[in-house]
């Protein structure tokens, strides 16, 4: 199997559609990545641990390093940057600023799609809640605490419209 | 790390699957969520040479109630599981377990059959199908078996499956009425593999507990039923059993294997504190309405 094996795949990235021929396996960030240049998704670990390469698939968050690009055929992919074209979360993304609820960012798109998935779903706001949803992504520098903060206000900030 | 190389298909029907399976055999890995086969992938701890990819496989999806018992297809997705009414309402044990596997992207795409058929000694899901005395269906080209989760899981991830055959559903006994379901683990944090934990299912009236089901996870290279303690505390009221007949009966049952996260003694210890904690809440659970 000397052979770099390829399949054809389309699929929608941010809403326009994508068509590619790609390595079988090669896994969805690399393909955001290097493919279509979209580098908001981050590599950490590549085992599924730290949630870096967050996407969201089908409207649901996943590990984008633990989906083969080939399984995401037919899907909707949203990255960061669709996210933040679509001001879906504008809003949070101004409150993790105020709330210096980021350093260096290599977590931030990760935490970002995933507390929008906390906001779809509407849990109530406690701290608990969100420490809990957010218990998958990992962050080397703030400690969480401005993280938290930043989801709970923008959570709060939202009820109260 | 990336990926080694491999064959990728992708059948689109069960006959298809276990076609490929009877012609790959030992040298074909199922792709369900992906989830604990896609790090060993990446990582380079296994090298399969054929991916059989089996998500587009309708008759492996969904949860629903057939001949009085619930089925939980092999790909419904940890996430289904966990906001499914009829699990809600039928496997209590398995609604309270499922929010300790994992995050919420790693739900969103692992599935119930991935995490039976890989059987993690420190996984919730296996505990919680032993607890309840559910059944594995397993399908092949030799055939269809239903294997009972008491001789489903043999070893460290090892299982009474053949390599040849593909897992395509669980039926689970909906709870009865008079029963109490508790589930409990330790892990550092949530989210993370349990430490020791045990689910439990039981019947439970006036503090007398009866016909008790107790499955201990984390400690053990497999999930393994408390068989000497189950018939002690068989039709006495707890907590009448003393700690020390108890304690005795649960150094005959669990051989904890040590690891980073504790020795064989801090296992041992901690899953007997767990289970004084499991059997005073299913007494309490009982007498709550
Ligand atoms: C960060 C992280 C944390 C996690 N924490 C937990 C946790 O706390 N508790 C927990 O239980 N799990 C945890 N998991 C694992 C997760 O629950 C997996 O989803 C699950 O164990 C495997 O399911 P899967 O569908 O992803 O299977 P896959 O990864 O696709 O497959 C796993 C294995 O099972 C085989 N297989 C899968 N489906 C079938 C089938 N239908 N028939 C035959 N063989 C099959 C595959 O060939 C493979 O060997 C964690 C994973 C990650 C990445
Ligand atoms: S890179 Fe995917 S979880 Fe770390
Ligand atoms: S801001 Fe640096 S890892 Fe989170």
């Amino acid at each position: 199997m000397s052979l770099e094996e390829t399949l054809a795949i389309e699929l929608t990235v941010n809403g326009e559609r994508v068509e590619s021929t790609v390595p079988v396996r090669q896994h969805l960030v690399d393909f955001l990545r290097t493919e279509l240049g979209l580098t908001g998704s981050h590599i950490g670990c590549e085992h599924g641990i730290c949630g870096a390469c967050s996407v969201r698939v089908d409207g649901a968050v996943v590990r984008g390093c633990l989906m083969l690009a080939v399984q995401a055929d037919g899907a909707e992919v949203v990255t960061i940057e669709g996210l933040t074209d679509s001001g879906e979360i504008a809003d949070l993304q101004e409150m993790f600023v105020e709330r210096n609820a980021l350093q260096c960012g290599y977590c931030t798109p990760g935490m970002l799609i995933t507390a929008a998935e906390l906001f779809d779903i509407g849990l109530p706001a406690s701290r608990e809640n969100i420490r809990e949803f957010l218990s998958g992504n990992f962050c080397r520098c703030t400690g969480y605490h401005a993280i938290v903060d930043a989801v709970e206000a923008t959570l709060k900030q939202r009820l109260s419209r | 790390m990336k990926a080694p190389r491999f064959h990728y298909v992708r059948p689109e029907s069960l006959d298809a699957t276990l076609g490929l399976l009877a012609e790959y055999g030992e040298d074909a890995r199922i792709l369900a969520g992906g989830q604990s086969l896609m790090p060993t992938l990446n990582m380079r701890l296994s090298q399969p040479k054929v991916l059989i990819d089996i998500n587009r496989i309708e008759a492996l999806k969904g949860i629903a109630v057939h001949d009085g018992m619930v089925r939980i297809g092999a790909l419904a997705r940890h996430v289904e599981v966990m906001n499914s009414p009829i699990v809600a309402e039928a496997l209590p044990l398995i609604a309270e377990a499922m929010p300790h596997v994992a995050h919420v992207a790693v739900r969103n795409r692992g599935t119930f059959g991935g995490s039976i058929a890989l059987a993690d000694p420190s996984a919730e899901m296996p505990a919680c199908i032993l607890a309840l005395g559910a059944s594995v269906v397993v399908d092949g080209v030799r055939g269809r078996r239903t294997i009972a989760a008491d001789d489903f899981f043999i070893g460290l991830y090892e299982t009474a499956r053949e390599p040849d055959e593909l897992l395509v559903e669980v039926l689970l006994p909906p709870q009865k009425p008079g029963h109490v379901s508790v589930f409990m683990e330790l892990s550092r944090r949530h989210g993370d593999f349990a430490i020791a934990g045990i689910a439990c299912h039981a019947r439970v009236a006036g503090g007398v507990i009866n016909d008790a089901r107790l499955a201990y996870f984390g400690s053990e290279a497999k999930p393994v039923l408390g068989t000497r303690t189950m018939a002690i505390l068989n039709g006495k009221a707890w907590p009448t059993a003393s700690n020390e007949v108890v304690n005795a009966a649960l150094d005959e049952d669990l051989d904890p294997i040590g690891n980073t996260f504790g020795s064989p003694a801090t296992k041992l210890h901690l899953q007997k504190v767990l289970t004084r904690r499991v059997l005073d809440a299913a007494v309490q659970r009982a007498r709550a309405p």
